[in-house]
């Protein structure tokens, strides 16, 4: 850990945070410079988004004091921190969808006439911008709803830059980009570096780390590890870093066996513009990874499956009988008995202000009543049944499913979904934002589920877990699945090699070169 | 890359397609009238489309930041009550005196003649700003979701208008009514501007109702402004995506008391014309009610989203245009008065669906509830 010097122009000290009972940050110290990219780099949970939300003045520390640029300062909101220099590019788009590019880009501090908003200085002002971020293309009128994520993505950049940055911060900023367009940001920060700012860079993408940064810090688990400078460790040890344990131990061990036949079976399903091509199996007893860089597809692909999208071609078989759902409602039957364990528990998985039984009933009701009324006796024993098998622990079934801690609220989410008794379980990144000990459950209860004969497709962006749990992991790019890894060939290398789907057998860093001589 | 217009068009279909039907339903309106395309039949078209004109454009600004003001119609009532009051124009004056619970209140006396009729104007619309003002600090410091928070608020501006006009009643002066609610010629006879009138320059506009001008002038000199000022762009900013808003750094408090405060003034608008209107002030509890439920089937009709970030207040008077020719074809073509609210509602109904053709071409089911 850096002691914090002069040239230190943000110092964090002391500083924690906790939501309810979960652990965000645990007096943390930390500081950048100027003229630096620094990354920082972590697990999912590791504390990053909260450090800077912090930073930028979205939620206030619990301990601890923030200086910048010397001063001692408390930013009670966003707008208090961007006076300050402070600008961030959050991974949850900070764009108004209905307003132009234009509006979006200037939204801050629009030029003004007479007092009144200038359309015309507006516009210029949204091109100039978008030039500099290589955007020419993005005509400023457009609103923001109507292109494509990768656009979004950059006009968000277009927009931070506009508030002339003295600290950038990048949150996982390219995770929705093309390639070419992460050429051009890292072209862009490399320029801002030479202007002085100081830019910090949150990633889990150990190539990015080598590319671009010249410091970069280690969190986990809310504890800040180390700060060192460029290539003063290598990806490994900063990969030993970031897990900070022996990574065999949590998992329940995979059977050895020939491999089962298969109980969805997806042959050439596609999607326009999102999916092509896509084949895949998933035996009973089984689970299949899906793997890749974000946004590749893989969400589509567990949507399509649950009947969620529409136009939806190939052919999709379970236990050899060809079925093609047209809604959730029909996905979850006993003919088909596909269920999803959604992205956002929030707002897809739970109904937060209704009770923890009333929540895990919900998808099963069909099955609990008799005629047009739900059957009180028969939905409790149900509840406590489903209660009881993923050991969740409440308070009472009648509270309010949002009284309930982040992992116990997505125990809820799965409870309810194995009350319909599933032949396929679809999991769509399950253990995003819960406590490690809940997530080793989690691993647990796949692997009986899977022993028990349910066949799970299994998304997750963490590399890690998909090889503990997998049988096998199907690796996504671009809306296409370019590799089925099993076995030996299941590691990190092979995942990442594959994610950027560069040739198999370069290593992380090798891949990341080519990566930048392709666009040299 | 489609050219800016063709953007443009695109981004304001449900704009252009009220304004095309509102184009081809009065061309009709006015063919099938007897005494179509002349001026004193737009005298009266405009007369009636007024007040209900400007609580569409009171109901707008909420809408946009994604509330619902259900106070509009009684705002207007009420500052329809306090005309009755304030614009006699008598020449001695007008006493302000209130009886409230066995207290006398004394506030003075309002001048008599033309400055009292300014000043009196000037205090009804004060008030009915005031009044938006209120709503807009109750929503937003009291933390009230809008919809429950006006449908309060309105009560209270109702009951004020029933303790202003037990029965209905006051007086209007007469030049003002005169002035106001006929045709350009008529207003410059009446103020004796442009020689009475009579200017040869002014021939060609004489002809055009005062009304349509008051609307055109509180459109561009009000809402275009407020569209183009920082607050007014937070305000759609707020109705596209509130959390997005706040992490931008608007001031989203300020933008929110501004809509509703800027709806009180429209509605104001619309309650002294009225009163002028009718010479009177009605504290009329159904009346009240029909304006409020009109002025949100005005604002769709316009190409405003309920659910807030796109459309405006140009839109919705076109939508409150809408509904007004629809109501005026019953007269020619003697439809029964009982019979029309079924008709209304027909033509609401399918004038809303044509925003409803976008879910058709969705292809992820998920987004159709987000």
């Amino acid at each position: 850990m850096t002691a914090a010097t002069a040239a230190d122009f943000l110092v964090l000290s002391g500083i924690s945070k906790r939501y309810g009972g979960v652990r965000a940050l645990e007096n943390v110290d930390f500081s950048c410079r100027r003229g630096t990219i620094h990354a920082v780099v972590g697990e999912n949970g590791a504390g990053k988004s909260t450090l800077i939300k912090i930073i930028a003045g979205v939620v206030a520390p619990d301990a601890g004091e923030l200086r910048f640029d010397g001063a001692l300062r408390h930013f009670t909101n966003p707008a208090a921190a961007a006076a300050a220099g402070i600008v961030c590019i959050f991974q949850e788009l900070s764009l108004m969808p209905d307003l132009s590019v234009a509006d979006n880009v200037s939204i801050t501090s629009p030029p003004r006439r007479f007092g009144m908003i200038d359309t015309r200085a507006q516009r210029r002002r949204a091109e100039a911008l978008l030039a500099e971020v290589g955007c020419e293309d993005v005509n400023p009128l457009l609103r923001v709803r109507d292109l494509p994520l990768s656009r979004r993505q950059m006009v968000e950049i277009a927009k931070a830059l506009g508030q002339k940055p003295r600290l950038l911060i990048l949150d996982e900023a390219t995770s929705a980009l093309t390639r070419a367009d992460v050429e051009k940001v890292y072209a862009l920060l490399a320029r801002l570096k030479t202007e002085n700012v100081a830019i910090l860079y949150i990633t889990h993408r150990m190539h990015e780390v080598e590319a671009l940064a010249d410091r970069a810090s280690v969190f986990r688990n809310g504890r800040h590890i180390e700060t060192f400078d460029k290539g003063a460790r290598s990806t490994g040890e900063i990969v030993q870093l970031m897990i900070g344990r022996d990574i065999a131990a949590q998992y329940p061990p995979k059977p050895i066996r020939p491999r089962p036949a298969p109980a969805l079976k997806i042959e050439n399903l596609g999607w326009e513009p999102r999916l092509e091509g896509i084949s895949l199996e998933v035996g009973a007893s089984e689970i299949v990874g899906l793997g890749g860089l974000d946004g590749q597809g893989q969400k589509s692909l567990l949507l399509s499956l649950f009947g969620v999208l529409r136009g939806v071609t190939g052919r999709v078989t379970v236990n050899g009988r060809a079925v093609r759902p047209r809604s959730p409602g029909q996905a979850k039957t006993r003919a088909i008995g596909i269920a999803l364990v959604p992205e956002d528990r929030k707002t897809e998985g739970l109904m937060l202000p209704m009770s923890i039984a009333d929540n895990l009933a919900i998808a099963s009701l069909p099955t609990l009543s008799s005629g047009p009324f739900v059957d009180r006796g028969k939905e409790q024993r149900a509840v406590d049944a489903a209660l009881a098998r993923l050991q969740i622990r409440i308070g009472a079934k009648s509270d309010a499913v949002s009284t309930l801690s982040g992992g116990n609220q997505q125990k809820v989410v799965i409870a309810k979904w194995l009350m319909t008794e599933p032949r396929i379980i679809l999991l769509n990144d399950p253990t995003r934002g819960i406590d490690v000990g809940t997530k080793q459950e989690l691993y647990r209860l796949m692997r009986e589920l899977a022993d028990h004969g349910a066949a799970i497709l299994f998304y997750s962006t963490d590399y890690d877990e998909l090889i503990g749990c997998c049988d096998r992991v199907a690796i996504m790019y671009d809306g296409r699945i370019v590799r089925e890894l099993a076995g030996a060939e299941l590691n990190e290398t092979n995942i990442i090699a594959s994610a950027l789907n560069i040739e198999a057998g370069a290593n992380a860093h090798g891949g990341a070169e080519a990566t930048g001589a392709a666009h040299a | 890359m489609p050219s800016d217009l063709v953007i443009r068009l695109r981004q304001n279909f449900p704009f252009v397609t009220a304004l095309v039907l509102f184009c081809a339903i009065f061309a009709l309106y006015q063919v099938e009238h007897p005494r179509g395309f002349s001026s004193a039949v737009l005298v009266q078209n405009g007369d009636e489309v007024f007040a209900l004109a400007m609580v569409a454009m009171a109901q707008t600004v909420p809408v946009l930041a994604a509330g619902l003001d259900l106070s509009v119609g009684a705002l207007m009532t009420m500052v329809g009550c306090c005309a009755s009051y304030l614009l006699s124009g008598a020449p001695e004056g007008t006493p302000l005196a209130v009886e409230l619970a066995g207290l006398h209140l004394n506030l003075g006396t309002l001048p008599g003649g033309i400055i009292g009729i300014v000043l009196g104007m000037i205090i009804c619309l004060a008030v009915g700003t005031l009044a938006g003002l209120f709503n807009g600090v109750i929503v937003v410091y009291g933390r009230i979701q809008p919809i429950i928070a006006t449908l309060a608020t309105g009560a209270i501006y109702i009951g004020i208008a029933l303790f202003l006009r037990p029965q209905p009643g006051g007086k209007i002066d007469d030049d003002l009514n005169w002035a106001l609610t006929n045709a350009l010629s008529d207003f410059a006879s009446t103020v004796h501007i442009f020689d009475d009138g009579a200017a040869p320059w002014f021939a060609p506009f004489a002809w055009i109702p005062t009304s349509f001008v008051l609307l055109a002038l509180i459109a561009l000199l009000v809402w275009v402004p407020f569209r183009r000022s920082i607050t007014g762009r937070t305000v759609y900013a707020i109705g596209s995506a509130e959390g997005a808003a706040y992490m931008s750094g608007l001031n989203i408090n300020r933008a929110k008391i501004a809509a509703f405060t800027l709806g009180g003034f429209f509605a104001a608008c619309g309650g002294l014309f009225l009163a002028i209107q009718t010479s009177s002030g009605n504290a009329d509890l159904p009346q009240a009610g029909t304006y409020t439920l009109n002025s949100i089937a005005a604002v769709v009709i316009g190409g405003t989203s309920l659910l807030g970030g796109t459309g405006g207040a140009i839109g919705s008077i076109f939508g409150a245009l809408i509904l007004r020719v629809i109501s005026f074809f019953f007269r020619i073509y003697d439809i029964a008065p009982l019979l029309q609210p079924l008709f209304e509602g027909i033509i609401l109904l399918a004038a809303v669906s044509i925003g409803a053709l976008r879910v058709l071409r969705v292809k992820n089911t998920l987004e159709l509830f987000r």
